[in-house]
């Protein structure tokens, strides 16, 4: 017996990375764009989706649910008649803090690809780990909110890197915070350099028109689009 | 957190490579920005390990620090802190030289039989 050193040097994430591509392959095939929409939990992202999914013109509209548990979001969304689907990842993947390649995979059999033209994947809530996990998206756009600390892009810079655009909500509570819009901004510029950022309120519908036309400019763009 | 499905990976990568001979040691190059608590994955490890070729497997990683390059003025530095603008020039095409890498480096493998020619 004696002991051998096998150079591997392979990205450990690899496997699902791999099988991203194959679902942004499906998804190309069918022209449809993907977004991964990611927040801590309660930002407020299931509230931006009904303010904008049944109200953009020219583009139909699916989603994809993750979460742990129930289908409360997926339930609300059906309501607005945009073609749902609602993944758990209890019990079937553990009770997965987020989604990943293979969970989304296992939902697209499921997904009405050729009614759709732009499908939301809005992940579980969490700042963590779904910016870890490519699934085959064409782009992620995250939500933080004005209760949620100036300092959140410090700590959570992968997320707040892995981003195209970054959407900050809540704002209708902002003459009831002491909370300093200019500073998190700033933070958000360190973080990453010049990305997109809108202030919204999903409440009261102010920057909501500002996210609609991003939405429809990101489904009229040509072919795949780096997901960073 | 997500340690558990990280480890899970690596032994997946690990047992990949290891055409069934069994591991010995698993090597890891963890760059400060990846979001991967060593302690943490270490302890996940053993349990995934577990009725793979990877069961018993020591597992050491390199922890490799945060080095941004600013590509107009050239100028590289560590960063400690997640700030991403050039502090020469202030710009914004600022690259990650090193730190952003999870990556199985190498395994040992057990050998079943002596491999020198007959």
């Amino acid at each position: 017996m004696h002991r051998t050193k096998v150079k591997v040097v392979e990205e450990a994430l690899d496997a699902n990375n791999t099988i991203a591509q194959a679902n942004r392959s499906d998804f190309d095939r069918a022209g449809v764009k993907v977004i991964n929409f990611m927040s801590a939990p309660g930002a407020g992202k299931t509230t931006l989706l009904e303010r904008v999914v049944a109200d953009l013109p020219g583009v139909r509209v699916g989603v994809l649910e993750g979460d742990v548990q129930g289908s409360m979001d997926a339930d609300r969304l059906a309501s607005l008649h945009v073609p749902v689907i609602q993944l758990n990842t209890d019990p079937s993947f553990g009770g997965e803090c987020h989604l990943d390649a293979n969970m989304v995979r296992s939902a697209v059999p499921s997904l009405p690809l050729d009614d759709i033209d732009l499908l939301v994947i809005e992940n579980v809530g969490n700042l963590v780990c779904p910016a870890e996990f490519k699934v085959g998206e064409d782009t992620r756009v995250m939500v933080t909110s004005v209760t949620e600390g100036e300092d959140k892009p410090l700590k959570y810079p992968l997320m707040f890197r892995a981003c195209e655009l970054v959407l900050v909500n809540k704002i209708d509570l902002l003459p009831h915070l002491e909370y300093d819009v200019e500073r998190l901004l700033y933070n958000i510029d360190q973080v990453h350099p010049d990305v997109e950022t809108i202030l919204v309120s999903a409440r009261t519908g102010e920057g909501i028109e500002t996210w609609r036309e991003w939405l429809l400019r990101l489904a009229a763009r040509e072919g795949a689009v780096a997901a960073g | 957190m997500h340690e558990l499905s990280l480890s899970s990976a690596v032994i997946n990568t690990a047992v990949k490579h290891a055409e069934g001979r069994r591991v010995e040691l698993v090597s890891l190059r963890i760059g400060r920005l990846r979001q991967v608590v060593p302690e943490t994955l270490e302890f996940y490890f053993g349990f995934v390990a577990r009725d793979t070729v990877c069961e018993g497997a020591r597992l050491e990683y390199e922890i490799i620090d945060a080095r941004l390059r600013c590509n107009p003025c050239a100028k590289e530095w560590d960063i400690e802190i997640p700030a991403f603008r050039c502090p020469t020039c202030g710009g914004s095409d600022v690259e990650i030289a090193s730190g952003n890498e999870f990556e199985v480096e190498s395994i040992e493998v057990e050998e079943a039989e002596c491999i020198a020619p007959r």
